[in-house]
């Protein structure tokens, strides 16, 4: 029999991501992948995997599971989430820590109030095929995950290991630092030329809220309209993740994983990398506000980032007693969801 | 060769050749795009050649962008690019009844007869500028200056895959079902992308392509192949 996860409700829109499907969007793939690749990596990283390792990604509702494999180790990343595990002795086991569940044990993901996204992964991985390289769903062209598409009730999700293997459960020794209040950094353009003055310091000046118009695709802001100078018809060119793009309402659209790989909207700047995992986790309601920085202060804050997720990884310690909770794991942000359709 | 190159954030950078859809511009694009592919500077990730610019994406914790715009301004100043091979490729495309929902419009718009629009279509040899919008999707041009249209005024919520469309001084081929603003005055039973081919997307930017007029029952047969693997789409080497 497959060992796996049985889906018994699906939650919104839970599907299967890695760190996506990279070197296709020359022919119109889009990259995909989780839309916060930090928390994605940091719950493979609990669960004893390859950082790059297929998950499930989980947005703003949360599903239900039962194991259908001899047991099964998983490990739950995201602002104020958690597993709720029903069994003779309910229990509660908060996001950043791994835990082992056993065949017939239901377990329930709890998104939680703060974030719009969370990642649970299994150790071993998902067992799903690879598509271009990639275990990443993109739902628009039924590719990778589970039959291209998110889950449903009645699926299961395949597992690597039909067996968590015999060692000590693993937690984040501290929360991480929060970066809630603080602005979201762009590096602008590459078409600020095509907008006012005015757009561009009402961009790095005015409170945006997140709509809920939101989904893997993008997230559109709602604001003070970001004018076009001319048209905002241009030739269609490349879309970069974290694009901020412009229709003609003026109301700006952060691009994410699944944006189209190219796009006839002017873009006035960009999202650095290392704020995509913070845009990720809006929610609709969220209030958000921009700074701009250099395309060289950038590159410098993707190398910090990168730096501090390497410690982060390198404190995840043993668990000292099996069902000790001494800390949630609490990422201070925020997060997504929603339906941004893209045309032509 | 003058170029601008745009920052798009701190893991891609525009190599902007000009601000125009032409052909002299797409060929500079692509050969840029040839000759970067070739030449791997440090840090590449991956190129995404459009029509008058070409996206470099790079990797911050191995390069940044100004050690990757010096590694492009030298290859652009090679003046003995070598042109990417490319494929002319005849594709089967029905231009009646159900498989072309808007010739009737179309040709009311433009003051011609549907078969003059059919004719004008299918007697152009096509440029595939890019790829894009959805995987596999061409963009390619020039469709003859009488057939030129603006977007639908009201777009579709589901254009059927396989749909072929025209919009401004382009035509197109929808590879899955989708929304889509475009004119649709065909249809093509051949798959465009799939995933499990050695070379996912039928076309490649640069290639050229013509539309030969087959009837319903021909579009069913080819349709019947193209579900058992069993059909190859007409190819020839073009010389670059």
């Amino acid at each position: 029999m497959i060992a796996g996860l049985k889906v018994l409700t699906p939650g919104l829109q839970t599907t299967v991501q890695d760190l996506g499907r990279i070197g296709h969007q020359a022919i119109g793939v889009p990259v995909s992948g989780a839309l916060d690749g930090f928390s994605l990596r940091l719950a493979n990283a609990l669960a004893g995997n390859p950082q790059g390792a297929a998950a499930l990604e989980i947005l703003l509702s949360g599903p239900t599971f039962e194991i259908v494999a001899d047991s099964a180790r998983v490990a739950l990343v995201g602002t104020g989430a958690n597993l709720s595990i029903r069994d003779m002795q309910p229990r509660m086991i908060p996001a950043g820590q791994s835990t082992m569940l056993r065949r017939g044990e239901v377990f329930e993901v709890g998104v939680g109030a703060q974030s719009a996204c969370c990642y649970l992964a299994v150790e071993g991985g998902i067992a799903v095929p690879l598509v271009l390289g990639s275990a990443s769903t993109y739902v628009r062209a039924r590719l990778g995950g589970l039959h291209g598409r998110p889950l449903q009730k009645e699926d299961v999700v395949p597992l690597a290991m039909a067996r968590a293997s015999e060692r000590r459960e693993t937690r984040m020794p501290v929360p991480l630092p929060a970066t809630r209040e603080q602005p979201i950094r762009v590096v602008l353009g590459p078409q600020q030329e095509y907008f006012m003055p005015e757009a561009v310091t009402a961009l790095l000046s005015a409170e945006f809220l997140v709509s809920r118009e939101a989904d893997r695709m993008g997230i559109r802001l709602e604001g003070p309209p970001l004018r076009h100078c001319g048209g905002w018809d241009i030739i269609s060119d490349a879309i970069a993740t974290g694009s901020i793009q412009v229709p003609g309402s003026g109301q700006p659209i952060v691009l994410l994983a699944d944006h189209q790989t190219t796009g006839g909207y002017p873009k006035i700047a960009t999202v650095v990398s290392a704020d995509l995992p913070a845009i990720a986790r809006c929610r609709p309601g969220d209030k958000l506000r921009f700074v701009a920085v250099a395309a060289e202060a950038a590159e410098n804050l993707c190398r910090q980032a990168e730096h501090r997720f390497a410690e982060l990884v390198a404190a995840i310690e043993p668990l000292a007693e099996p069902s000790a909770i001494k800390h949630a794991l609490l990422f201070d942000e925020n997060l997504i969801s929603g339906v941004v359709s893209g045309l032509e | 060769m003058n170029v601008r190159f745009l920052s798009a954030g701190d893991r891609a950078l525009v190599v902007e050749f000009g601000d125009r859809a032409d052909r002299a511009l797409s060929e500079r694009v692509l050969r840029l795009d040839a000759v970067i592919r070739a030449n791997a500077p440090n840090g590449l990730v991956e190129t995404v050649p459009t029509f008058r610019s070409l996206m470099v994406y790079y990797d911050p914790l191995v390069t940044g962008h100004t050690e990757l715009e010096q590694a492009i301004t030298s290859l652009l100043d090679r003046g003995d690019n070598p042109g990417a091979h490319t494929t002319l490729w005849r594709v089967p495309a029905c231009y009646e009844g159900k498989y072309a929902p808007d010739l009737a419009e179309v040709a009311q718009l433009t003051r011609l007869t549907p078969a003059e629009v059919v004719t004008l279509h299918s007697s152009t040899r096509f440029h595939v500028y890019m790829l894009g919008f959805l995987p596999g999707f061409p963009y390619m041009g020039d469709l003859p200056e009488p057939l030129a249209l603006p977007r639908r005024a009201n777009p579709r919520v589901r254009v059927p895959a396989g749909s072929v469309s025209i919009a401004t001084s382009l035509t197109a081929i929808y590879p899955y079902e989708s929304p889509g603003g475009w004119h649709l005055i065909g249809a093509t039973p051949i798959r465009l992308f799939d995933p499990e081919r050695a070379r996912p997307a039928l076309f490649a930017p640069g290639d050229a392509v013509v539309f030969d007029p087959i009837d319903s029952a021909s579009f069913a047969s080819i349709e019947r192949a193209v579900e058992n693997r069993n059909y190859v789409v007409e190819s020839t080497p073009v010389a670059a």
